[in-house]
Formats: C-alpha cells, structure tokens, sequence
C-alpha cells in the first residue's frame, strides 16, 4: 500500500514536473551507484534536490533509497512527518546531537547495514539559494564507521531557483545534476572533508552557472 | 490492395503530406549516407553525424504528427517549443532573486501569445509582447523595489520574450494564416523546411566549399561558400515548393526562399553572439548531437516573422473584424 503511494507520487507527480517544469540534465549517471550500501553526498538548496536524486534512479530501487533529513524539521507536523517517512522515505536526523541516548548515527548505520543507498546533504540546510556552503563533517564521521562503503558526489545546479527556501511557487528553468566518480574512505576525517570540497568543485566546474544575485 | 492504393492516393493528394513524403525520402537518404561514412571511415566526427541524422529522425516525426494532428494540437505543440526555449534562455542568462515572480509571469505571456496567434486575432496578437509585455514587465520590476541591475534585467528580459516568444510564435500565427486563405498548414510547413533545409545546405556547403569566414569572432565555422551554397539550395526548393504550398506564384517564392536563407543566417549568428557572450557552446544538450531547443530554431527565430510578415503585406485579406 505505502509503496505504491510513494511508486505513484514519483511516477505520475514528481516525474513529470521534474520533466516539464524543470528538465532536468543529469551527466555522468553511470557512476550512480547500483546497490548499497552506499552514501551519495549532495549540495543542497531546494527541498526538489531530494526529489531530483531519488528520480535519477529507476522506481523499483525506491524502498533502497533513504535521504537523511533533519528531524526538527520535518518531524514537527503530522501531516509532514507521514509524508517525509512514509512518501520521501527520510531517515531522520537530530541536528542537536544525541537524542535517547541513542547514537546520532544509529538510524544511517542500521539502514546502511540492510543494504540501502543514503542520501545527505552535508552543508545541513538548504541555506542561501545557489550558494556552496561549508560541508558540516557528520557524513565523515558516518563513513569512518563503514569504511568499506563508497561515497559517491553529486552535484546539483539550478534547483535553487526553481524552489528556494520558503518561496510560493515554483519558476521553470533547466537544471543540471552531475555525478562523480566514487570516492573510498581516505583514511582521516579531515582528509575526507578536503577531498569531498574538491570533488565537489570539479564537479561545479562541469556546468554553466548562470549568476544568480 | 486498390483500398490501400487508393488511401495512399488521398493520402498525397494534399500538397503537406507530399513534402513530408520528401522530407522522409531526404532522411532516408541521410541515414544511408550516414552510415556508409561511418562503414568507411569510423571516427569522432561521423559518430557526430549520425547523432545529428538520428535527433532529425526524431524532431521531424514529432513535428508532423503535431502538424498533422489539427490546428490547436499544432498550436500546442508550438507553444511548448517556444517554453522550451524560454526556459533555456532564462537558465542560461544573469537573472535577479527578486525578479522570481516576474520571470514566472513572463511565461504567462506563452499562453496569451499563442492562444492570439490560434484565434488569428492580429491586432492585439502583434501588440501584445512588444506593448503590454515590455512596458508592464518593468513596471512590475520597478515594484519590487530594486534598482540595481534594473536595466539590465529588463533589457535581458525583453530580449528574451522576443526571441523565444513573439518570434517564434510566428509559426502559429503563420498557420492560422495559412488556414484561412486556405492552405491549412503549407505556408507553416513551407517556412520550416527551408529554414532547417537552408540550415543543412550551409553546413554540407560549407564543408565542401568554405573557407573565407564572414564573422569569424562569432562564429568561426560560418564561411561564404556556406552561406552561398545555403541560399542557392533554399531559392531553388523554395521555386518549387511556393506555388504548390502557399499563395505565392514561382518567382515571389523563389525571393522569400533567398530572404529566409538570409533571415535564417540572421538568426544563427545573433544567437551565436548571445551564447559567446554567455560563454557557452551550446543552449543545454537536451538534442543529442545538435545542442539545446535554441540552437535548433536560432534561424527560425529570424526566418519566421520575416516570412510571416512578407507573406502577410503580400497576401493578407484579414476581415476588418480582426480584434
């Protein structure tokens, strides 16, 4: 039943509108990752870049796909916390730390370990629309506890005008999506988050980035 | 067997369905010269080839069905094209954050533009972008408080509502036009044939003749003995086609095919010179092997309301009652 609602939002609602409002051009989509586990790390500012990264893969992989969110946020209403766990398929995330007494971690380590893909946004909210901020370094302390798990980088233009944060409506214009080559566990934390900036800014390089002020 | 010769025979009785017959002969023909290139002599530039002669394949089926269809399925369709386009442009030039509302509004004007061009209502349909859209357009920027970069955002903006909407929706003014003297969709299927037939011939002459360059700054691959070549072919079709799918006789038809080559040329190079001064090759890469929706029609941008115009002061009979 929850399947199906989610299979359909994304087949008859988010589809088309990523299709026809949007257009959404997506290069190097042969390094999207098959199976999990694994992380996919994106740059965030729009609530669509969600939407946009689960309508890369094909619909059967959905129940595999889990976007880490911030539970503040998408937990403070009914209606928003069924549709976030039960449509987009969130795992949520407490951004003021531990929670329970439970590991912050705990709910992306146990999805990984079932074998699914996450999704995180790293620089933690969608912040000031088509800007790069700083990557907060909780992915790299995610992937120090699955060493063995690829991280693959995705970068994300144009979303940001389509939908930025808090605005009503949403405006056409084309979109570029680029995913980069898979990178490994390097062995530090800080030699993670460097080698993550990079990547990202390559990836950045890829695309024409109309000025936006 | 005589019920399928005899629809074949109804079938190519209307002059349209006789020049997709041809067009389809053409592409047949490209694919087999395609393919033998690529038998003979493998490489980059022949993979290009068929990537091109394969996107044909494909925007040409879509073109004939939605021509093919009836008058407001077209309409659609060639309003969805001038969409695409508008989105493309606007993804691709400096915008404002302010202006979010303002960029929405002005796809509002597709629908308005083109339901006009539908009904064939001439007066307010020529009036419309050039009068309400660029004067209210800056009033509503100016109510949004912001002045820095103000004229640059209308110059940018207008430009690009005259290009991707009042220029292109020329072709759905053109068959509504051409509908009502009677010629359905051939004065529609006339401009667009010469203009793409004209894009080809400049290419595939320019290959084989070119070398002098007309403005190289701009566009280095546009030379004379293209743009010669590409007049030649598009005047001689044009001769024949004019009589058989619109109102003009042989030698008026034959002077609009030397004047949408020119147009057609026109357009390739003003739209060359807004993506150089982007700073990007191509308009996005939604059709593999020829770039974006505006590197497809840039000559139609030019070539459709020249054509339109030319044949409208020549033929147009409008009803007084025109709104």
């Amino acid at each position: 039943m929850n399947n199906t609602l989610r299979f359909l939002f994304f087949a008859l609602i988010v589809r088309p509108i990523l299709l026809i409002a949007v257009g959404i051009h997506a290069r190097g989509r042969g390094f999207l990752p098959e199976v999990g586990p694994a992380v996919i790390v994106a740059n965030h500012n729009s609530h669509l870049d969600t939407l946009t990264i689960l309508s890369l893969f094909p619909l059967r992989m959905l129940p595999r796909l889990r976007p880490v969110a911030a539970a503040d946020y998408f937990l403070r209403s009914k209606a928003m916390a069924w549709f976030a766990f039960r449509i987009v398929g969130i795992i949520p995330l407490a951004r003021s730390g531990r929670d329970h007494g439970e590991h912050p971690l705990a709910g992306c380590t146990k999805a990984l370990d079932r074998g699914d893909i996450l999704i995180l946004f790293p620089e933690g909210s969608r912040g000031e629309p088509e800007q790069l901020s700083e990557f907060k370094n909780g992915v790299a302390h995610l992937v120090k506890l699955r060493t063995q798990m690829p991280v693959h980088p995705l970068f994300i233009n144009g979303l940001g005008k389509v939908l930025p944060k808090d605005a009503k409506f949403l405006v056409p214009f084309n979109c570029d999506v680029v995913i980069g080559e898979r990178l490994m566990w390097p062995g530090s934390i800080a030699a993670f988050m460097a080698e993550m900036q990079t990547r990202m800014s390559e990836l950045a390089a890829q695309v024409h980035v109309a000025p936006w002020e | 067997m005589t019920s399928i010769a005899a629809m074949l025979h109804d079938f190519f009785a209307v002059p349209v369905h006789v020049v997709i017959g041809a067009v389809y002969a053409l592409l047949i023909l490209a694919s087999c010269i395609s393919f033998s290139l690529r038998k003979l002599a493998p490489g980059e530039a022949h993979t290009e080839l068929s990537r091109r002669v394969k996107s044909w394949w494909w925007m040409i089926t879509v073109f004939t069905v939605a021509i093919l269809t009836n008058p407001v399925v077209s309409t659609i369709f060639l309003g969805f094209i001038s969409y695409l386009a508008l989105k493309e442009y606007l993804s691709l030039v400096p915008t404002r954050r302010v202006d979010r509302g303002i960029l929405l509004f002005a796809y509002l004007a597709i629908p308005v533009q083109f339901w006009l061009a539908h009904r064939g209502s001439f007066g307010l349909y020529i009036v419309f972008v050039p009068v309400w859209m660029f004067l209210f357009m800056p009033a509503a920027l100016t109510l949004a408080g912001h002045t820095q970069g103000f004229l640059r955002a209308v110059g940018i903006l207008s430009w690009g509502l005259m290009i991707t909407v009042f220029c292109l929706s020329h072709t759905a003014m053109l068959l509504s036009f051409g509908t009502k003297l009677g010629y359905g969709a051939g004065p529609l299927m006339f401009l667009v044939v010469l203009t793409e037939l004209n894009d080809v011939a400049q290419f595939v002459s320019g290959k084989l003749f070119g070398n002098r360059k007309i403005v190289p700054s701009v566009s280095p691959k546009k030379t004379w003995g293209g743009f010669i070549g590409g007049v030649v072919t598009t005047t001689a079709v044009a001769a024949m086609l004019g009589p058989y799918l619109t109102p003009a006789p042989m030698l008026v038809s034959a002077m609009a095919g030397a004047i949408i080559a020119g147009a057609g040329f026109l357009g390739d190079v003003t739209i060359s010179a807004c993506k150089r001064d982007l700073g990007v090759k191509d308009a996005s890469d939604l059709i593999p092997g020829h770039g974006g929706i505006l590197d497809r029609v840039d000559s139609l941008i030019y070539s459709a309301p020249i054509y339109y115009h030319l044949l409208h002061y020549f033929y147009g009979i409008w009803p007084s009652n025109i709104v």
